[in-house]
């Protein structure tokens, strides 16, 4: 949503609504946590409605309706309906699967406002190294049901070493079903992606040459397809401005309803994080000492608390730096300026040198107590 | 790309919202939200009642020009007009073209 300067109070526009971990997909990208076993108590339809009201009353203008995979919500439609009465813009994140023309028809009338589809490769052996199986008739089949009910449609690809190279057909598949916007957004390395990096980063030179067929795409297809194309952080000079800034426009829960600040989050085990089912949305977003841990710039360290760009990427990725080096406190390792940023380095030197086997085994995310 | 003779509306992804906190006019779009100031927001309704290009800038014009006495016309019009190629580069405008001979909106 709309950035602005930091000196601005922290204001969340958007509510990251995860319904359930569960997924008939098992993308081995996925940005759920590595722990999603322990969070399989979904919250209900009224526990739901109740944080929908919530977000609204706290300024919070969309909603993401997101999972693991949201249309194996029964109530879905409840849920749609219980966030437009809020007059919330309403946007369901899905892999499309379990394909269902006839559903997409009644979230529609319950007040939907807009479809993202997750596409993972062109290439059907592509899609199902990637994710376990192979969906892309039915997906296609959702997009245009998508369309056909007016519906605006969003395409998602997330880019990995697998499918980079096929970014011309993708854009392509996106003329082709009337998408009003492409994401190609890189993998970031956190949670499933991090324990498959190897597999899964890219070369730097793929990286580019992508970038450039993304760009002379968003020219071309200005006005029809706003086309974005996000570079993973690790072949960046600077951090990415993670989520417009720790808990400043971001509010995510979980399926059983632990408020966040990011999805990855949850991985910082040095912080404790609180249920909406004890506490309310406003206290959480206003109080929750893990909110305010890394709000502002009191707790940059150098070289960030007088770096130039820290008003731009506000000191990067929290969770990635707890992830690399054990301290959410330290300078992203993403950023060229870090003092360990030769973990980025040596990451990216192992990309450039060919794998033995292509696509290389990777880890799928499975949720153990999936029906 | 836009000119006087097109007719305009909002596209259909778009909702057009008072921000409660702020006070202001936002366009709400997958994902995203364009915080309105005073004349982007009267655009904006205007557009939603679907107009054409001609009519909404003269209307914006004259109260501009009666609100701020001095105000170049050309240079509001000329505003307006960026204001509107700046939606339709988003995607948020539906826009659609009308012969010289079409009637005008009644």
């Amino acid at each position: 949503m709309t950035a602005r300067g930091m000196t601005d109070s922290p204001r969340p526009y958007t509510l990251i609504a995860e319904l359930t971990y569960r997924c008939p997909l098992a993308c081995g990208y996925c940005s759920n946590p590595l722990t999603l076993d322990r969070h399989t108590d979904e919250l209900d339809t009224s526990a739901w409605s109740r944080v929908f009201a919530e977000a609204a009353a706290l300024g919070i203008l969309q909603v993401n309706l997101t999972g693991g995979e949201p249309l194996v919500r029964a109530d879905l439609e409840s849920l749609v309906a219980a966030a437009r009465e809020r007059d919330l813009y309403t946007n369901l994140i899905t892999s499309g699967i379990p394909a269902d023309g006839a559903r997409l028809a009644r979230l529609a009338a319950a007040g939907l406002d807009s479809v993202q589809i997750s596409i993972q490769d062109t290439d059907p052996q592509g899609a199902a190294w990637i994710a376990g199986r192979d969906d892309s008739e039915a997906k296609l089949e959702m997009a245009a049901a998508t369309r056909a009910l007016g519906l605006p449609l969003t395409l998602n690809v997330v880019l990995h070493r697998g499918n980079i190279a096929r970014v011309p057909e993708l854009i392509a598949l996106a003329e082709r079903l009337g998408a009003a916007r492409l994401e190609l957004a890189n993998t970031q390395y956190l949670g499933w992606a991090l324990a498959n990096r190897e597999a899964l980063l890219p070369a730097r030179a793929d990286v580019e040459e992508a970038r450039r067929q993304a760009l002379a795409a968003r020219e071309r297809l200005r006005g029809k397809i706003e086309v974005l194309f996000v570079r993973p952080d690790y072949y960046a000079d600077r951090p990415r401005a993670c989520m417009d800034g720790w808990a400043r426009r971001y509010l995510l829960v979980t399926p059983d309803g632990i408020a966040l600040p990011c999805h990855q989050a949850l991985g910082i085990t040095s912080l404790h994080w609180q249920n909406v089912r004890a506490h309310s949305l406003a206290d959480l977003w206003n109080d929750a000492p893990s909110f305010r841990a890394f709000r502002g710039e009191d707790w940059m360290p150098d070289p960030c608390r007088t770096c130039d760009e820290r008003e731009t990427d506000f000191g990067g990725c929290r969770c990635q730096a707890f992830a690399l080096l054990g301290d959410a406190a330290a300078t992203d390792p993403a950023c060229a300026l870090a003092p360990r940023h030769d973990l980025v380095v040596a990451a990216r030197l192992r990309a450039e040198t060919p794998r033995a086997t292509e696509p290389s085994p990777i880890r799928l995310r499975r949720l153990r107590s999936a029906s | 790309m836009i000119d006087q003779t097109s007719r305009l509306r909002l596209a259909r992804q778009v909702r057009l919202k008072l921000d409660p906190r702020s006070g202001k006019q936002m366009l709400l779009y997958p994902e995203r939200g364009l915080e309105l100031n005073e004349i982007a927001a009267r655009v904006a309704g205007l557009c939603a009642q679907e107009r054409s290009v001609a009519r909404t800038v003269a209307e914006i014009v004259d109260e501009m020009v009666a609100a701020a006495a001095g105000t170049p016309r050309e240079r509001i019009e000329t505003e307006v007009l960026e204001f509107l190629r700046a939606l339709e580069d988003r995607g948020l405008l539906a826009v659609q073209k009308t012969g010289p001979h079409e009637p005008e909106d009644t």
